[in-house]
Formats: structure tokens, C-alpha cells, sequence
């Protein structure tokens, strides 16, 4: 994978009407990696694609494509692929007219010949393995098949940067997931630089080369798979990876403490006082009242994925989820002591 | 031990717990006969009295012919006309904001309002050649008042609002983001209006005008003030039909008429079949 | 529209919708000519009926209406109308309750046949009633002999006027109650109310700025339709001529200022009417129109 810089996003900022909704944002994108945009609705995520697309301007910033300035370049001259969410084919032309239709849209001297174009889009519907199809009519196709024919029709340009909006959002849960892998594979057969965007952890995780995890217009983090969720650098972008159980800890010389008892959790330095734990469920483990670090009473305990799972009531109120992978199932109204085994502290 | 299968029964209705099906059916229909079905009926029997050698005739008769080419051609131009407006009206209305645009969207539907009569001598006063308009056309060599130019006019006005809102709603409809698509594969904004936005379009725009045209051939009192009205060069089908009838010619005044609702009947066939190709073709209308 | 628009409000309009909009001089161009068209072909000929009507003055304005012709054309014409729209207001529901909330082999085919009237000219909508009515007409001897007249009279006129209105109600209520299905008139039969109690209490709220909107227009055409009422109604000045009808008269006898004084009643109606309807349109263009609702 090749590490030089093929986009470069500096100091972003957009606002619609009054919200803000991209604040100050500066992103690199390296040629060849696949980069999954991640965050909530509103997060800005979609709105900073559309501005690499050149769908939107921002107020500030600039967008550099490898070492050009694309800021004021108009949306058809920056040779970007990008797949909407709905697909967004034409419904009166045939699959091979939709992904001939970039091709076909250039000027004259720079169209390439009919029988390369056919030649072309017949190389793209085998790529997407939908090589029967080229005289269909989208109406005549599943989601699925359409986001396929997005895809090539938006890789038939050749686009520098291949950018997806939410590209498997409007799909059935099996569809979606054989998309995923069949992304993966395309991506790592043609190398081609690409950002998706998507609100779903799991899919960003499973996918991507990098996530940059985007909250209320700022980047929170941007790394691998692993480094965001084995290192979040704020309780957002651990939040957002995943369920977490929040409780209320001290930061005592780099230990940190639970209702007095100490944790294994190493606290970053610096931080001091009064803090926030998150833990994951499967960072809790059941343990003798003399051991535990929270107790509780045991609501109902439930099978999910083969792992069970037990939803405990603590006595402030709060319900937290333990998992646990050896034990069975738990009477409800158990008294319980859970016991912290790993987790993060922030300082919110 | 076999069980009796399971079929349905084909029935007239579905089975509801709703009430009032018999009452109201039946109320609709003895209305939809007596004052429509008989009475056409009336007209149909009359005409197949006359026999189809008994319309030709009447439909050959020089001044019916001249009436109904008259009727029937400019018709077709101002359905024309009315489309090509229409649509640019519809665009406009849908597409960008200025102010005053729902009064001017409200404007698109007074030719719906407005008595046709009062239309009509509105016309006729506007393009009469000592009129506001007339004066001036009369300075460019254009008569509009008492010649086919006239009855073009007033057809244009009268079709105008079909043409408008048979596309405004497909219009509204677009889905921006194909536009989007088109220009992120590189397509030029007129590239992307001729290839992606009009094909789908088309339909709409045909039904609009096969409705303008359908109204235009029927269409008497906003043409006939204007119109002149003289056998031979701006006489219309519907002004015979009246002429016939004040001469107790019910013979003549039929089959006039019979032609003229058989052609409607053709132009509501064809907005059938051009929905029903856009519905396979597209998926919708 | 509003989704789209609520989603990504533009924040600087040439610039943000620069991208599937066509050039700021392109746009302005355009809707240059779209108005201008409409102000040629459409207000003008509105704004002429005004004109004319006042050329001379108010007086002379006023003294159109004083004639006892032009009294009675309008008592002629709010009596057609008082007959015609009720009588369409109760088919139009009627079909429309049989139409929307029951599914039943060739329904396609009777809204089909409702929506005739639409597409027949006026002037053969006249013609039809001569040749059930007329003295020659397929019921005509019967009527001579029991002294019935019912064209050249009113009844011919209330028929012709039926006819042309008659979809207008109808066609307005099928899609809005086909929209609203029946799942609430159910509930209200569980409930206990009786068919009549339910469509009262529930179709009926559920229907009505859509039957406000459509009687008005029914009433705007009823009150100005010429072509039909033309042909039955023998022109019999006093006796059987129309608003629309004496307009003519007038017009043809050179009355011009009368004549357009009378035509400015029909215009102002139909002012009224666009109003309202515009308004009724604006403000509840969802519980008017099936199909309106977006999400």
C-alpha cells in the first residue's frame, strides 16, 4: 500500500444557514487506502464527501488533490467516482448505457471509440459479476445488483478518488454484508483510492485500511481498525465503537480507583482526580462482594450470538450489560459483585 | 379424505365490514347513467342511424371539412405552443425561487377559472385590430383577430394550465441526486438536462399535450368571440355542431359530433398507452 | 419538496446549488420569459375584462347590472348552480365512498366512465341532452304531450351543467379517501359507531378541506359554463339566459361595456376562486391532494 498523499482535506468549515457543520477539519487520504468516514447522523460525514465531490463548497479550507488545489474546481472536471445511497441510476437507460454514460459525456476528441467503451463497460460488468445484464433496465434489478451498477458506472471514469455515501444503507442485512466483502475484494484487486462513509462500526471495522471517526464536524481520531478501538483518544470515539458501561472513578498516582478499590486499568498521564471508567461487557466479570468493584441485582440474563448476557440493575439506578462467555444463564434478582478487568478512563 | 381445496371464489367484491357499499354503488351508477351514459348513448344511436356512409358524407361536405381541419390543425399548433411553454413555466416554478412565485403559480390555473365566455371577448377585445395587442400585430402585417390566428391564440390559453400541470409534479419529483451523478461523471449541465433529466420526462410532457389538444378541438366559447367565425377560414368543428343544430339538422350536428368524440377517444387511448409504456418502461409515470 | 430542501438548505444559493442548477443568467433568462409569457397570454386578457368594464365609468358600470336581463341571468345562474353542485357534492361522495373504501371487479372501468364528461366538448355535452330531450329527440314527443319542456328551459340547463361538473368532486375525493384507506372507519366500527355515525365522525373531518377545495371549483365552472348551456338553453332572454349567456348577448350586440361589466362578475368569481384555492392549497395542500404529502 503506497503511503503517499493522494487527497489532502485543510481546515474545512462549513456552515448551512445557522449549524455549523464542519468545523475546521483537516484530513489526509493516502493513495490506494481504503478510508471509512464513521460517525453519527450529523456528524458532518456526509457533507465533507460531497465537498471532495464538489457537490458542496465550503466556507473555508481547501481540498488538494495529490499536489493541485481542487477547491474551486467544478464537480465535472475533478474525475471522482461517487455511489449514492440510492443509487441514483438513470432509470431510462440500460445497464450498459448507465455505465457508459461518463464515458460518453466527454468531449469528442476525448471520447474513447465506441468498441472501447463496449469493450470497457463489458471488462466492468464482469468485475461486478453482473455480465448478463448490460440490456436491463434498473427497475429490473434488486438493490443490490443496482448499487453494483452504481459502483461501475462511477469506476468507468477512471476517478482518481472513488467516493461512497452511505453505499449499503438502503440494503437488506445479508445483502449488505455480502457487499461489504465484495467491496473489499474489488478495492483490493484495482487499488483504487476510496472513501466511504457509513454510521455502522461494525462495517467501517470490517472494511476499511482506516477509519477517521467524525463527531459534531470535528475528527475525533483517524487510524486503523485496530489502533481506534484498542487506543480511543476520547470517550466519544470509544462510545461510538461499541456498547460501554460508564462509572464514576478516582485517578490516584496513575491508579485508578472504584468505590475505593483499585482497578488494572493505567490511567494516562496527567490525569488526576475525579474521572470517567468505561468499560466494555466483556470487561466485567461476576466476583465475590469482597473482590467487586460494582454490585447489583441481576434483571434477566439473555443468549445473544452464542455469548449470554446479563443486564444488571446497580443501585444508583443504572442498568449495566456484562457478558460472559463461561457462564449460564443467571436467576433474576440475584445479588451479584461485578469486577472491573480492564476498560478506559476520561477525564468526561 | 380429501379436503374440498382451498379456492377462492372469484367475486364482484372483497368482503368488507364497512358499510354502505350497496347504497352507494348503486346511487353512483344510477347518476353515472342517467346523466351521462344515456344521453351519450342517445348521441351514439343517432349516429349509427346515419350509418358510417352517412358520417363520411357529412364529414366530406366542404365547409365541415375545412371546420374540422381548422379545429383539429391549429389545435395541434397550439398544443404545441402550449407544451413548449408549459414546460418552461413548470420548470421555472419548480426549479428556481424568485418572488412572487405562488401568485405566479397561481396565475398557471386561470385559464381553469375563468368562464370561457369571458375568455373569449377578452380575446377578441385584446386582439381585435383597434385592440391593445391587435394594433400592434397589425403594424407587423400579423391579423389575429377573425383569421386562424385568433383561435390559435385562444387555444394556447385554454391549454396552457394542462400542459403545466400534467409536468410540474414530475418535475417536483426528480431526484436530485441523478443530477448529482451526471456531473460527478463529468457531464456538463446541458448534457445532463438533454440525456438524464428530459427522457423521463417525455411521457408527462406527451400527456400534457394530447390533453391541450383533446381540450383545444372542444373548445368553443373562448374561441368563437375571437375567432371571426367564417366558413371555410376560422369556422370550428363545435361552432357547426351549434350551426347545425340551430338549423334542426340533428342529423349533421351527430355525426360532427361523433368525429370529434371519436378522436377524443383516440387522444385518450394514446395517453393510456404512452402511461402504461412508461410505467414498463420506467417504472413509473 | 421540503425534505430535500430541510436536509441541505443552501447556504450561499449560486454557489451551493451551483451544481445541478443552470447558470445564474440562464435562470433569470428563463424565468424572464416564463412570466412575461404568462402576463401576455393569461393576466392580460384578466386585466382587459377590468378595463373595459370600467371604460366608461362607474356609472355606466353600475347600470349594467340595474337591467332587468342581467337581474335575472344572475338569479338564473346562482339557481343553477344551488342545484347542480349539491347534486354533484352528493354523487361525488357517494362514488367516491364506493370507489375508495371497496375493492370490486371493473372499478377501474366506472372512474373511467366518471371522468367522460371531462374529455366530451361542451358543446356536444349540449348537443346530448337535444337528442334525449329535444322535440326530436328520443323522449321529446312524450314530453310535448304532457307540456314538460326541458330544453330551451331550465331543467336543460341544470342537466347540461351537471354533466360538465360532474367528475369535479369525485375525482377529487377518490385518491384523497384512497389515500386514507380504511383503517380508521374500522377502528370506529369496533368502537361501536354505526356506518353513518362513522362517516361522519371520521371520513368526513378527514375529508373535508379536499371537498371544500373541489365544490369550489365545481361552483366556479357550474356558475361560468357556456358551451353546454349554450346549445339547451334557446337563448330566451329573461327566461333562460345564463351570466355567461347574456355576455354574449351583450357582446354581440355591441354593449361592450355592459357586456364586460357582467363578464367582470364571472372574472371575480373566478378571482375569488383562485384565491381560495390558492390559499386552501397552500395551507393544506396535503389533507387537498393525495400524493401531496411528502416524506
Amino acid at each position: 500500500m503506497g503511503t503517499s498523499t493522494a487527497i489532502r482535506v485543510e481546515n474545512l468549515s462549513k456552515t448551512f444557514d445557522t449549524a455549523a457543520v464542519l468545523h475546521d477539519l483537516s484530513l489526509d487520504v493516502r493513495a490506494g487506502e481504503l478510508l471509512a468516514l464513521l460517525g453519527p447522523s450529523g456528524s458532518g460525514k456526509t457533507t465533507l464527501l460531497r465537498i471532495i465531490a464538489g457537490l458542496d463548497f465550503p466556507d473555508r479550507g481547501r481540498i488538494i488533490f495529490g499536489s493541485d488545489d481542487a477547491t474551486q474546481l467544478p464537480v465535472q472536471e475533478r474525475a471522482v467516482g461517487f455511489v449514492f445511497q440510492h443509487y441514483a441510476l438513470f432509470k431510462h437507460m440500460s445497464v450498459a448505457e448507465n455505465i457508459a454514460y461518463g464515458l460518453n459525456a466527454r468531449k469528442r476528441s476525448e471520447r474513447p471509440a465506441k468498441a472501447e467503451i463496449k469493450r470497457r463497460v463489458g471488462d466492468l460488468l464482469d468485475l461486478i459479476k453482473l455480465s448478463g445484464f448490460a440490456d436491463r433496465y434498473p427497475s429490473q434489478l434488486s438493490g443490490g445488483q443496482r448499487q453494483r451498477i452504481a459502483l461501475a458506472r462511477a469506476l468507468a471514469v477512471e476517478p482518481r478518488v472513488l467516493l461512497l455515501d452511505e453505499p449499503f444503507g438502503a440494503l437488506d442485512a445479508q445483502v449488505r454484508k455480502d457487499l461489504r466483502r465484495w467491496l473489499r475484494e474489488i478495492h483490493d484487486r484495482t487499488g483504487q483510492t476510496t472513501i466511504f462513509v457509513t454510521h455502522d462500526q461494525d462495517e467501517a471495522l470490517e472494511l476499511s485500511d482506516r477509519v477517521a471517526v467524525l463527531s459534531k464536524g470535528r475528527l475525533e481520531q483517524i487510524g486503523t481498525p485496530d489502533e481506534v478501538q484498542e487506543n480511543p483518544v476520547s470517550s466519544t470515539v470509544l462510545k461510538f465503537l461499541g456498547d460501554t458501561i460508564e462509572v464514576e472513578a478516582i485517578v490516584q498516582g496513575g491508579e485508578v480507583r472504584v468505590n475505593g478499590r483499585l482497578t488494572p486499568v493505567k490511567a494516562p498521564n496527567g490525569l488526576v482526580g475525579p474521572v470517567k471508567l468505561y468499560a466494555r461487557p466483556w470487561q466485567l466479570q461476576f466476583a465475590e462482594p469482597d473482590q467487586a468493584h460494582l454490585e447489583g441485582s441481576v434483571r434477566s440474563s439473555y443468549r445473544s450470538q452464542g455469548r449470554q448476557r446479563i443486564e444488571v440493575d446497580r443501585p444508583e439506578g443504572k442498568t449495566v450489560v456484562v457478558e460472559a462467555s463461561d457462564s449460564g444463564r443467571v436467576a433474576a434478582g440475584r445479588h451479584v459483585g461485578l469486577k472491573i478487568i480492564g476498560g478506559y478512563v476520561f477525564k468526561d | 379424505m380429501a379436503e374440498p381445496p382451498l379456492r377462492p371464489r372469484r367475486r364482484f367484491r372483497q368482503p368488507s365490514v364497512i358499510p354502505g357499499f350497496g347504497l352507494t354503488f348503486g346511487y353512483t351508477l344510477t347518476c353515472l347513467g342517467v346523466i351521462v351514459l344515456l344521453p351519450l348513448a342517445a348521441l351514439v344511436a343517432r349516429a349509427s342511424g346515419l350509418g358510417l356512409s352517412g358520417i363520411w358524407d357529412v364529414a366530406t361536405d366542404p365547409r365541415v371539412a375545412s371546420a374540422l381541419r381548422v379545429s383539429f390543425g391549429v389545435s395541434l399548433l397550439a398544443a404545441l405552443t402550449a407544451s413548449v411553454f408549459g414546460f418552461l413555466v413548470a420548470w421555472v416554478l419548480t426549479r428556481y425561487r424568485f418572488p412572487g412565485q405562488k401568485i405566479v403559480d397561481a396565475v398557471v390555473d386561470l385559464p381553469f377559472a375563468l368562464p370561457t365566455a369571458v375568455a373569449g371577448i377578452a380575446l377578441a377585445s385584446l386582439y381585435a385590430p383597434n385592440g391593445l395587442v391587435g394594433e400592434q400585430l397589425a403594424k407587423i402585417g400579423i391579423e389575429a383577430a377573425y383569421t386562424p390566428v385568433g383561435i390559435y391564440i385562444a387555444m394556447v390559453f385554454i391549454g396552457l394550465p394542462f400542459a403545466v400541470r400534467t409536468v410540474q409534479p414530475l418535475i417536483v419529483e426528480i431526484d436530485k441526486e441523478i443530477e448529482e451523478a451526471s456531473a460527478t461523471l463529468g457531464a456538463g449541465r446541458w448534457h445532463t438536462l438533454v440525456r438524464v433529466v428530459l427522457p423521463p420526462l417525455i411521457p408527462a410532457v406527451l400527456t400534457g399535450f394530447a390533453l391541450a389538444f383533446a381540450r383545444g378541438v372542444g373548445e368553443y366559447g373562448s374561441i368563437i368571440f375571437i375567432a371571426g367565425n367564417l366558413p371555410y377560414v376560422s369556422e370550428i368543428a363545435p361552432l357547426l355542431i351549434v350551426i347545425k343544430l340551430s338549423e334542426f339538422d340533428y342529423g349533421g350536428a351527430c355525426a360532427i359530433a361523433t368525429i370529434m368524440l371519436g378522436i377524443s377517444f383516440v387522444t385518450l387511448l394514446a395517453i393510456n398507452l404512452i402511461q402504461a409504456w412508461s410505467r414498463r418502461r420506467f417504472g413509473y409515470v | 419538496m421540503s425534505s430535500a430542501v430541510a436536509i441541505r438548505p443552501p447556504a450561499r444559493p449560486d454557489r451551493a446549488e451551483s451544481v445541478v442548477t443552470e447558470g445564474r443568467a440562464v435562470r433569470w433568462g428563463l424565468t424572464g420569459i416564463a412570466i412575461l409569457f404568462l402576463a401576455l397570454f393569461l393576466v392580460l386578457p384578466l386585466v382587459t375584462v377590468f378595463i373595459q368594464a370600467f371604460a366608461k365609468g362607474w356609472s355606466a358600470y353600475f347600470a349594467a347590472f340595474q337591467e332587468a336581463d342581467a337581474r335575472s341571468a344572475i338569479r338564473l345562474t346562482l339557481l343553477v348552480a344551488a342545484i347542480a353542485v349539491p347534486f354533484n357534492l352528493v354523487f361525488g361522495v357517494s362514488a367516491a365512498w364506493a370507489i375508495a373504501k371497496f375493492e370490486f371487479r371493473g372499478k377501474n372501468l366506472l372512474v373511467t366512465l366518471i371522468d367522460l364528461p371531462f374529455s366530451v366538448s361542451p358543446v356536444v355535452s349540449g348537443l346530448i341532452y337535444v337528442l334525449v330531450f329535444g322535440s326530436q329527440g328520443l323522449i321529446g314527443p312524450w314530453l310535448i304531450e304532457n307540456d314538460i319542456q326541458v330544453i330551451f328551459a331550465v331543467p336543460g340547463i341544470v342537466l347540461a351543467t351537471i354533466f360538465v361538473t360532474f367528475p369535479f368532486i369525485a375525482r377529487q375525493l377518490i385518491p384523497l379517501m384512497q389515500e386514507q384507506g380504511t383503517a380508521e372507519e374500522e377502528a370506529a366500527l369496533t368502537l361501536g359507531a354505526s356506518g353513518w355515525h362513522a362517516f361522519r365522525t371520521v371520513t368526513l373531518p378527514n375529508i373535508r378541506w379536499g371537498l371544500l377545495y373541489s365544490v369550489l371549483l365545481c361552483n366556479a365552472r357550474a356558475m361560468g359554463e357556456f358551451g353546454a348551456v349554450s346549445v339547451v338553453s334557446g337563448h330566451i332572454r329573461g327566461l333562460t339566459n345564463t351570466l355567461p349567456l347574456h355576455v354574449e348577448i351583450l357582446y354581440n350586440e355591441y354593449n361592450f361595456v355592459a357586456s364586460f361589466a357582467v363578464a367582470s362578475l364571472l372574472a371575480g368569481l373566478a378571482l375569488v376562486t383562485l384565491v381560495i384555492k390558492s390559499l386552501l392549497e397552500w395551507r393544506y395542500s396535503a389533507d387537498i391532494a393525495a400524493g401531496a404529502r411528502r416524506h
